[in-house]
């Protein structure tokens, strides 16, 4: 194996009193994929915005090529030849394919943008990946995979040695993620050094050679793959052994509470019929993309269905996907976040009561654990499992019929994936109705009493806790 | 809600009046005579009216360019029906109706037509205004009718003017809804976050049509009050208006951005912009050259927090 | 050929392209019911009419590609014109080379200033311009101590220079024609210039490339306001008169003119040829008013109703269309 190509050693990096990185290191070598591991928080993305030129570490050095180096901005790691296909598509819509390749880059003749020879090199680059678009086509054209590909292509046109994937495989489907490999394949027997930021196993043996752990900020394992057991990963990764996390209890279903009738949205998805009755855990499987937030959206009424019908006895809540954008207001206190889908109880004449919100507040704090110093406290200063829990707490507090949770344990600790859980299964024994959308098959088999698999926008497929098997569920999923 | 900031920047407003005031009182010998200084809240008090709603609106993350356009529209309406005879409370529901009216395609334009408030506004700005010249031309409409004048000269009590009781009121009411009441909450929500204010459940867009339609309504009142004191309608009424109303929200304290600001910052704005005005007035300074220190009071006050921040 | 995407048609060549034709439509409209329009000397007269216009809404895209806004440009113009015609008045004889390079400079300092604030202090834009309007039109009053400049106190050089004639062009069309020409050559093939599309279209991204929108935003108001100090030179010696309430409300005929050019509000997106019709279809509305006997004071309203539509059918375009990721018998 060649000599590193990037050593970072001993990076620190902190954000007003928080500690982001407490001591990494990392070794990447040239035609090797290493892949990147850590829990959320764990700091992998803060080590992706230092190699990437965005921050600066506290201390540790960085040797980039042999010598020691600062990567003072975005532009000085292009120049040093770090690429970064990012997770957020940083792609200009409103220019072409071709000049994306270029932007604050152009070739120049006398001074002037060379388009001819701007072209000639996009449209050889992409060849050169097998893409096959056309580089005159406007940017906003390419579905979320081909943006990935461009921000790999720009990459290259930057002569990167260093490409770093962050978690470039999420809302791809199979077969343009086999796609996205054979292309991080070509690159690294072309002398690439690749870091892949995931958290699918499957993808890291598929894809990785060689591995790095994070866990709180810190390097706490790196290695070759081979010879490294799933279940080593995992254990560097939460730093204890993994337990049975699911509590479900087993509740006889009663009646139908949600009925659910050809539902279609167009450009979504379409023909989705089911029901959910009293005391049941309806799990909804499938990739990213499926169509499974849209449903939900649609269930819960902040979007319109184009066809179908669905009837309910009693209201619905959805705890969306993007708890910060969608789920909780961050600067706004617990307290009245958790108000505001209850301003009706809270108020019925119209005059807030702010007794009565505290007292509220006070209760689900107590009721979820979520460690907040105050009801007063902002959102934003919550980790973001607590800040789950918060949006959890205001729909719990209106007492609805059916509870809609999207993805609800992403990215939170493995504590407060447990509380939530526990929760989800006493509102359903409750005598309500719970959907889980989740990606994640463990949860999803553990949690529910029944499972549908959507791909691509239609059903298909419908699983009794008793004949949901990992392998069934995710053939069903996937495009394969 | 940041209290503790707005607290701060209410007190420092409270501090510019009172040292305008002792100022002002000092320069001209006019000054401190109740008589005087109940004239000179008809500088603030039309104005101060429309920037209620306006503020709310703001709060809510959206904006209207076009009040003065609407107040224009709403005097030319109530011109015309004097003209055809309409007596004075008909005349003055003529002038709130156009406000409405013209606030709720405001409101349609937004939410419905999807259109960005600032380019809407910026429409129905010229639209309002230019029907307003379209209509008049060049001509003035004077038939009021007898009566019409207490809107805007009469008086409750001594020397209390029917338009500072208004605005007492209107503040009052402003106050209780933004800050007690459960759709004041909303206002901030939608302001702060309208995503997840939407995944609360709330109908969003039916907040910010009623936001639009009211400020209209503020509008047409306005042009009630100002059409009645004046006694005349031109097309150029209230030309340059929304500059200074809007001036008087952000001096407020009402963050552009929306999800900030109080019913009580953007009175005491009122207050301030009312005394400074009417002060510079009495120095005799024409009113062009106070828009100059109405310009760089509007900059000042958004420079001045970026400015600390950046520390 | 070296420009940027020539195929397919990109989707603000399709809209300026249906534009283009519904002017021609108009002008067609106009001329068939008064063919005098048609004349030379009266297409002339429009370009003449329209080449401030121009001038400023080149300017004002530049400003609102990159995601601002400027409303203080006709208070900018306006203070110029008067320090020209000040100028001009005190030293007659120094010609008209020293008055343009005045004029410019200090549209640039104006536009300057309301740059640093956007930039620096990050202040919105829409804010800090609505000050600078009103402070640019105060500092006019105390310039001239409210006295209007009247052309008597014009030297003949000075009125002479926009009315100058070659190729039955006036000079200040020739400008507006160069302005544009020049405009749409350095949009296309200046390195910084093709910056301004990134920083407006997707600051983040720009940012990852090195480009600070920050920095494009001044420079942007600098352009910008030099434009407007250079038109401000060119109304006044136009027509000959300079006083505090030149161009009032103007800005908004240019903002109307980029928005009905295709310049989206959110930045990232407009074209030369697309705002270039839009004064070009503003102007013929206002010269065919007089002929078809509609009083000039319905000019506004039209302005107002043709805003509305433009930007409704913007917003409906917007509207992304939703990616399809349903299954419909593909593989």
């Amino acid at each position: 194996m060649q000599a590193p190509l990037l050593t970072l050693t001993d990076i620190r990096k902190s954000f007003g009193g928080v500690r982001a990185l407490a001591g990494v290191n990392l070794e990447l070598h040239p035609g090797s994929i290493t892949a990147l591991l850590g829990e959320n928080g764990a700091g992998k993305s803060t080590l992706v915005k230092i190699l990437s030129g965005v921050y600066q570490p506290d201390s540790g050095v960085i040797h980039f090529n042999g010598g020691a180096t600062r990567i003072a901005s975005p532009v000085a790691a292009r120049d040093l030849g770090i690429g970064v296909v990012h997770q957020e598509c940083l792609v200009f819509d409103h220019l072409t394919i071709a000049e994306n390749l270029f932007v604050n880059a152009h070739p120049l003749r006398r001074g002037m943008v060379d388009w001819n020879g701007l072209h000639a090199r996009a449209q050889a680059v992409l060849d050169e990946l097998g893409a096959g678009f056309d580089a005159h086509a406007p940017a906003a054209s390419l579905s979320i995979a081909q943006k990935h590909v461009v921000q790999i292509a720009r990459a290259l046109v930057n002569d990167s040695r260093l490409l770093i994937l962050d978690e470039p495989t999420a809302s791809l489907s199979q077969r343009e993620c086999a796609e996205l490999f054979r292309i991080a394949r070509k690159l690294r027997d072309a002398g690439c050094a690749l870091l892949l930021i995931t958290h699918r196993f499957e993808e890291i043996y598929e894809l990785a050679d060689r591995y790095a752990v994070f866990r709180d900020g810190a390097s706490v394992g790196a290695g070759s793959l081979a010879g490294t057991s799933r279940d080593e990963l995992i254990r560097m990764m939460v730093g204890r052994p993994v337990e049975q996390l699911f509590p479900k209890q087993a509740v006889e279903p009663g009646e139908i509470l949600l009925r659910v009738d050809k539902l279609g949205r167009d450009g979504e998805f379409d023909d989705v019929s089911f029901s959910l009755r009293r005391g049941e855990v309806l799990g909804i499987y499938g990739l990213v993309g499926a169509g499974r937030s849209e449903l939900a959206q649609v269930l819960f009424g902040v979007q319109g269905a184009d066809r179908g019908s669905m009837t309910v006895s009693g209201d619905i809540a959805l705890v969306p996907e993007d708890r910060q954008g969608q789920g909780s207001i961050l600067p706004f206190s617990v307290a009245a976040n958790i108000a505001l889908p209850n301003l009706a109880a809270l108020a019925p004449r119209g005059w807030m009561r702010t007794r009565d919100e505290r007292e509220l507040a006070r209760q689900w704090i107590g009721a979820l654990a979520i460690k907040a110093e105050s009801p007063a406290q902002p959102v934003r200063n919550l980790s973001g499992g607590n800040q789950q829990k918060v949006v959890l707490a205001k729909w719990l507090a209106r007492k609805p019929a059916v509870l809609i949770l999207d993805e609800p344990t992403k990215g939170i600790d493995v504590g407060a994936k447990a509380a939530v859980h526990q929760v989800t299964s006493e509102f359903a024994a409750a005598g309500h109705g719970v959907i889980l959308i989740s990606s994640e098959l463990p949860e999803i088999m553990a949690m529910s009493d029944r499972i549908l698999v959507m791909r691509r926008g239609r059903l298909r497929g419908e699983f009794t806790r008793a004949d949901a098997t990992s392998e069934a569920l995710l053939r069903a999923a996937s495009d394969a | 809600m940041n209290s503790a900031v707005a607290g701060r920047w209410e007190s420092m407003l409270t501090l510019v009046f009172a040292l305008g005031f002792v100022l002002f009182s000092l320069t001209s010998p006019y000054f401190l005579s109740v008589d005087t200084l109940s004239d000179a809240t008809f500088n603030f008090t039309e104005r101060a009216i429309v920037a209620l709603p306006l503020a709310l609106l703001i709060i809510a993350g959206e904006i209207d360019i076009s009040v003065a356009g609407i107040i224009a529209l709403a005097s030319v309406a109530m011109g015309l029906a004097a003209d055809q005879g309409a007596g004075s409370a008909t005349v003055a529901a003529t002038g709130l109706g156009t406000g409405l009216l013209a606030g709720c395609i405001n409101g349609a334009l937004v939410t419905l037509g999807k259109v960005p408030a600032i380019v809407a506004t910026i429409g129905t700005m010229t639209l309002f205004r230019g029907a307003a010249y379209a209509v008049l031309g060049d001509r003035v409409l004077k038939n009021y009718p007898q009566g019409f004048e207490i809107f805007g000269q009469g008086y409750l009590v001594g020397p209390v003017s029917i338009e500072l009781a208004l605005f007492v009121l209107l503040a009052v009411g402003a106050a209780l809804f933004l800050h007690g009441s459960r759709w004041g909450r909303v206002v901030y929500a939608i302001g702060a976050n309208p995503v997840a204010t939407r995944f609360s459940g709330i109908a969003v867009d039916r907040y910010r049509f009623a936001l639009f339609a009211l400020t209209g309504l503020a509008s047409g009142l306005a042009a009630v009050l100002l059409t009645s004191r004046l006694g005349s309608t031109r097309p150029s009424i209230a030309q340059g208006w929304e500059l200074e109303i809007i001036s008087i929200v952000i001096l407020g304290g009402v963050s552009v951005w929306g999800g900030k600001g109080s019913i009580l910052g953007v009175v005491l704005a009122a207050l301030v912009f009312g005394l400074v005005t009417f002060g510079l007035g009495l120095l005799n300074i024409p009113g062009i050259v106070m828009s100059i220190f109405t310009g760089a009071l509007l900059i000042l006050v958004v420079a001045v927090p970026a400015l600390v921040q950046r520390k | 050929m070296n420009t940027p995407a020539r195929k397919p048609w990109s989707q603000v060549a399709r809209r300026d392209l249906q534009f283009a034709l519904l002017t021609l439509a108009l002008l067609a409209a106009v001329v068939l019911a008064f063919p005098g329009f048609a004349a030379p000397g009266n297409l002339a007269g429009l370009l003449d009419d329209t080449g401030i216009l121009v001038m400023l809404a080149l300017g004002q895209m530049l400003v609102i590609l990159v995601r601002g806004i400027d409303l203080s440009v006709a208070a900018n113009l306006a203070l110029c014109g008067m320090l020209a015609a000040l100028f001009n008045r005190a030293f007659p004889e120094l010609g008209v080379l020293p008055v343009l390079a005045l004029s410019i400079a200090a549209g640039g300092l104006l536009g300057a200033f309301n740059g640093i604030l956007v930039w620096k202090l990050r202040l919105p834009p829409i804010v800090v311009t609505l000050g600078t309007m009103s402070m640019y039109r105060g500092v006019i009053y105390l310039l001239s101590g409210g006295e209007w400049v009247n052309d008597n106190e014009m030297s003949p050089q000075f009125v002479a220079f926009t009315r100058a004639e070659f190729l039955g062009l006036t000079t200040l069309s020739w400008l507006a024609l160069t302005c544009a020409a020049g405009f749409m050559f350095f949009l296309q093939r200046l390195p910084l210039a093709r910056n301004f599309y990134a920083a407006g279209g997707n600051p983040d991204a720009a940012a990852y490339s090195g480009i600070d929108a920050g920095r494009m935003q001044f420079v942007a108001y600098v352009v910008c306001g030099a434009i407007a100090g250079l038109a401000g030179y060119l109304w006044v010696a136009r027509f000959a008169v300079a006083y505090t309430d030149i161009a009032l409300g103007f800005e908004l005929q240019v903002i109307a003119a980029c928005l009905i050019g295709g310049v989206a509000i959110g930045g990232g997106v407009g074209s030369v040829l697309g705002v270039v019709l839009g004064c070009l279809f503003l102007g013929i509305i206002r010269s065919s008013l007089p002929l078809v006997g509609i009083s000039a004071f319905w000019q506004m309203f039209i302005n107002g109703l043709v805003i509305l539509a433009a930007v409704l059918l913007s917003a409906r375009q917007q509207r992304q269309p939703r990616t399809t990721t349903l299954e419909v018998a593909r593989e």
